[in-house]
């Protein structure tokens, strides 16, 4: 097991690697001057303009800023945001526990949902409830999320009033926080009804973040299933007498999960990319919201960073996902 | 045991926050997060809402809904009569604010007004570098070190400012964001402690709000500063809650959510309007939406093939079609609600046949012309592509043919600016200062050519008219020689006027005494809540 992780991690360096040069060249590849952009209407003078670049360094060959953001990144230092000149690395800190939280509930929705869903579609294949999930699922994969979180906003906040409308908690409640996760530090200082407020802020954002993966979990599950159900041993175990749920549950679906969770890992790169526009939608204070800003700010070392570092946590997450599969089938460890 | 310390002191804070729920509270739904809370080197409109004119004050300030100057933290001043030295007398008795992480020890006087200078301006200040690659774009858009000779302190509240050169619209610089009074006891405290850093993330000024707390990109929190120089203002507590979607801020706004929201998209003004919990303010922005043509290029040389140009141009349909009502049209570059505005300039009227027969008698045939369409959208022209095309059209009726041309924003400027650049290019401006010279010697001043005179054009007898409004000191005069002018650009036509946005701020009922600000500022001071 040990030598199947430490394979999985040498195979990080050169994606780390490929990371870095993307996520260095993307923004510059964009049009647009940094230095132009921070300007506002009045503009900078040539003279000032010189003085800018070379503060920042833009005056040096392309590669030798490549290697001096890199020789920092080695070193922890993530650069200084060219727009709030705060240090990348601490907004990125203040700002990722929002985008986890919301990431989380809307990966447990999904899956929650998206499983069962998926196995009883494919239980009853072809039954009314086979069809009906399906062509939801479909219907949710295919949703715009900009319109989406606008439609649900609009009717369940503006016309029911069940839910706020953005933000991650009431106006009215503050507090410094301690983990960053609103649910657990409203938790710690046990203000119950500031938990309440922070849950029917985080429903709707979740609902729309967790719509494509829900999609996707549903219909890998069901496509799975309907594979293992089909197979040998399943048959046997039907012959044998076994009760279809012990069936289902025992020998079918333990199966069938490894595709779905190799899905449900790639969904959180899927969940990253979301979450920039559910997080502009609903004014949600993370790092989807932070880049996209950072983007049309032509802050490229929040771009650079940011990007890599997001990057880090999705590698990282789907090396867990890999070390789970291998705990799921024995059979992918040994060889 | 620190997370012990924070949970007590968070307690502390929810049973304060508790206690205080009958407080007076605003909430502002904000339209992007500030880059931080210093506004000497920030730019943007949401960057100074959230600190010049919440925490800070100025010398002068701008009168509530106009662009008046009148007394600040200086309670009076002289200009001498060369127009060169301007002394200021201070307000005694000014409060900074007291916070958690500093108490000052005295009021407010000259050094500090001296310290919020030279840190923009002397570059062995500590402040001048404090934070990574700073730029005082705004103290050196307006030329401040190319006027400023000296700041000298005459007597604890006397501050005399003597210049290189007389400048009239001074005075309205020293009302604007980037010339917000800071401590300099604050400063020196963070030098010594070596946290300069700490300047711009935890202000402290005269303003009649205190800073209480920043979760980025999410809300900022103030609090009534009780000692406030003017008296406490009537709300308790004031919140900006970051909101950058226009749409979802309208749906916060109906909600409850928010109080006052900026900015709302154009087609949801109506629905806004009928809401009967709700009021829309409107107002004409102080801003130009324009089109400059390059007056060194053929055939755009000849002020005839320009006026004809204009005429072609049907600005009342674009207006209608482009702004849907949040704007009119441009008679002169400056907008109505701008002092010394000339009511008596007539705008060249669109006619095709004249505009047809004025190119044919020019001599021109077959023009083919660039036509430059901003990619962003800006409240003085939401659609420059639209814009572009309905011209394009327009212009196709009287045989010119237009290419749209359009690159990224900051490349477009800067292609732009080039004195040789082809063709039409669709810019726009927006007042900093209330100062006509703001708008004139900025846009088309001869020495603005290559840096924001995207006409390349140099009219000796336009030139002499607004020099000589930036020197003399008399407003009476100084509106004379603006509305002269007025008439020489449009008898000359270097660009096509085309609007002027207006500006709409809706906000809810219980809101009480809100005024709309012609510069286009948000400012609570004056705002009071219904119970």
């Amino acid at each position: 097991m040990l030598r199947y992780i430490l394979h999985k991690l040498a195979l990080i360096v050169p994606t780390v690697i490929g990371i870095t040069i993307c996520s260095f060249a993307f923004i510059r590849l964009l049009p647009g001057d940094p230095i132009l952009a921070m300007a506002g209407q009045h503009g900078v003078s040539p003279e000032r303009y010189e003085i800018l670049k070379e503060q920042f360094g833009f005056n040096m060959p392309i590669w030798q800023q490549y290697l001096s953001y890199v020789w920092n990144v080695l070193h922890g230092d993530f650069g200084i945001s060219l727009a709030t000149k705060r240090p990348v690395l601490t907004d990125f800190l203040a700002l990722f526990p929002a985008t986890i939280e919301l990431a989380l509930f809307a990966m447990l929705l999904a899956v929650a949902l998206g499983i069962p869903a998926g196995i009883f579609a494919a239980v009853k294949r072809g039954s009314w409830f086979d069809q009906l999930t399906m062509g939801v699922a479909l219907t949710g994969y295919s949703m715009p999320i900009f319109w989406w979180g606008l439609l649900l906003i609009i009717f369940f906040s503006g016309y029911l009033g069940w839910t706020p409308v953005s933000g991650r908690i009431a106006i009215n409640f503050f507090f410094k926080p301690i983990t960053g996760f609103m649910l657990v530090d409203t938790l710690l200082y046990g203000n119950w009804a500031a938990f309440v407020s922070a849950v029917r802020h985080l429903i709707l954002p979740a609902v729309v973040l967790g719509t494509i993966p829900l999609a996707v979990i549903a219909r890998q599950t069901r496509s799975a299933m309907l594979e293992v159900l089909g197979e040998d041993y399943v048959r046997t175990a039907r012959a044998k007498g076994l009760s279809p749920s012990r069936v289902i549950n025992i020998h079918a679906l333990r199966n069938a999960m490894i595709p779905v969770v190799t899905t449900i890992g790639l969904q959180v790169g899927m969940l990253m990319a979301g979450a920039i526009l559910t997080e502009t939608i609903f004014s949600w204070p993370g790092i989807g919201k932070w880049m996209i800003e950072s983007i049309s700010k032509r802050d490229y070392v929040v771009v650079q960073s940011g990007l890599l570092l997001i990057a880090l946590v999705v590698m990282a997450v789907n090396l867990i996902v890999d070390v789970l599969y291998a705990v799921i089938n024995p059979r992918i460890r040994a060889r | 045991m620190k997370l012990m310390k924070s949970l007590l002191a968070a307690t502390a804070i929810i049973a304060l926050a508790a206690g205080a729920a009958q407080a007076k509270q605003l909430v502002f739904c904000s339209e992007a997060s500030p880059a931080h809370f210093d506004p000497g080197p920030t730019t943007g409109g949401n960057d100074f809402d959230a600190s010049s004119r919440t925490i800070f004050n100025r010398l002068v300030e701008f009168k509530h809904g106009g662009t008046e100057v009148e007394p600040g933290l200086a309670e009076s001043w002289e200009i001498s009569d060369d127009g060169l030295v301007y002394t200021f007398h201070l307000r005694p008795n000014v409060k900074f604010h007291t916070t958690s992480y500093f108490t000052p020890t005295r009021d407010f006087n000259a050094d500090d007004v001296i310290f919020s200078f030279e840190r923009q301006w002397k570059e062995d200040n500590a402040y001048y570098t404090y934070l990574s690659g700073l730029s005082w774009d705004y103290f050196q858009g307006m030329d401040m070190p190319k006027y400023l000779k000296s700041i000298e302190k005459v007597d604890d509240l006397t501050v005399k400012i003597t210049l290189n050169e007389p400048n009239s619209p001074m005075i309205a610089n020293l009302g604007m964001d980037f010339a917000s009074i800071m401590s300099k006891e604050y400063a020196d405290q963070l030098e010594a402690a070596g946290t300069l850093a700490d300047f711009a993330s935890a202000p402290v000024g005269t303003g009649p709000f205190q800073f209480v707390d920043y979760q980025t990109d999410a809300v900022i929190r103030y609090s009534a500063f009780p000692d406030y120089w003017a008296g406490k203002v009537a709300i308790d507590d004031l919140i900006f809650a970051i909101t950058t979607d226009p749409a979802v801020r309208v749906q916060k706004l109906k909600a409850g959510e928010c109080d006052i929201i900026p900015y709302p998209a154009p087609a949801d003004i109506a629905d806004l309007q009928a809401d009967p919990n709700l009021v829309v303010q409107e107002q004409e922005g102080l801003n130009i939406g324009y089109m400059s043509y390059n007056t060194t290029v053929a055939p755009m040389d000849n002020v005839a093939v320009r006026k004809a140009l204009n005429q072609a141009i049907n600005k009342d349909a674009i207006i209608e079609a482009v702004y849907q009502g949040a704007g009119q049209v441009a008679v002169n570059l400056i907008p109505p609600t701008m002092w010394s505005y000339n009511t008596a300039v007539k705008d060249d009227a669109y006619d095709p046949a004249a505009a047809k027969a004025a190119l044919e008698a020019a001599g021109v045939k077959d023009l083919t012309l660039d036509l430059w369409a901003m990619p962003v959208s800006r409240p003085y022209n939401p659609n420059a592509q639209r814009v572009a095309e309905l011209i394009q059209a327009d212009w196709a009726a009287v045989g010119v043919k237009a290419n749209i041309v359009s690159y990224e924003w900051t490349e477009y400027r800067e292609r732009g600016k080039a004195k040789d650049r082809p063709g039409a290019f669709q810019i726009g401006w927006t007042g900093d200062n209330g100062d006509p010279d703001n708008f004139f010697a900025t846009l088309f001043s001869c020495s603005a050519i290559g840096v924001s005179n995207y006409s390349s054009w140099c009219d000796e007898g336009f030139e002499k008219l607004i020099q000589d409004a930036k020197t003399v000191p008399d407003q009476a005069e100084r509106t004379k020689l603006y509305e002269q002018a007025q008439v020489v650009f449009k008898e000359q036509a270097p660009a096509l006027t085309l609007a002027h946005s207006k500006v709409f701020m809706p906000m809810s009922k219980r809101v009480i005494g809100f005024t709309m600000d012609p510069l286009g500022i948000h400012r609570f001071d004056n705002v009071d809540v219904a119970e």
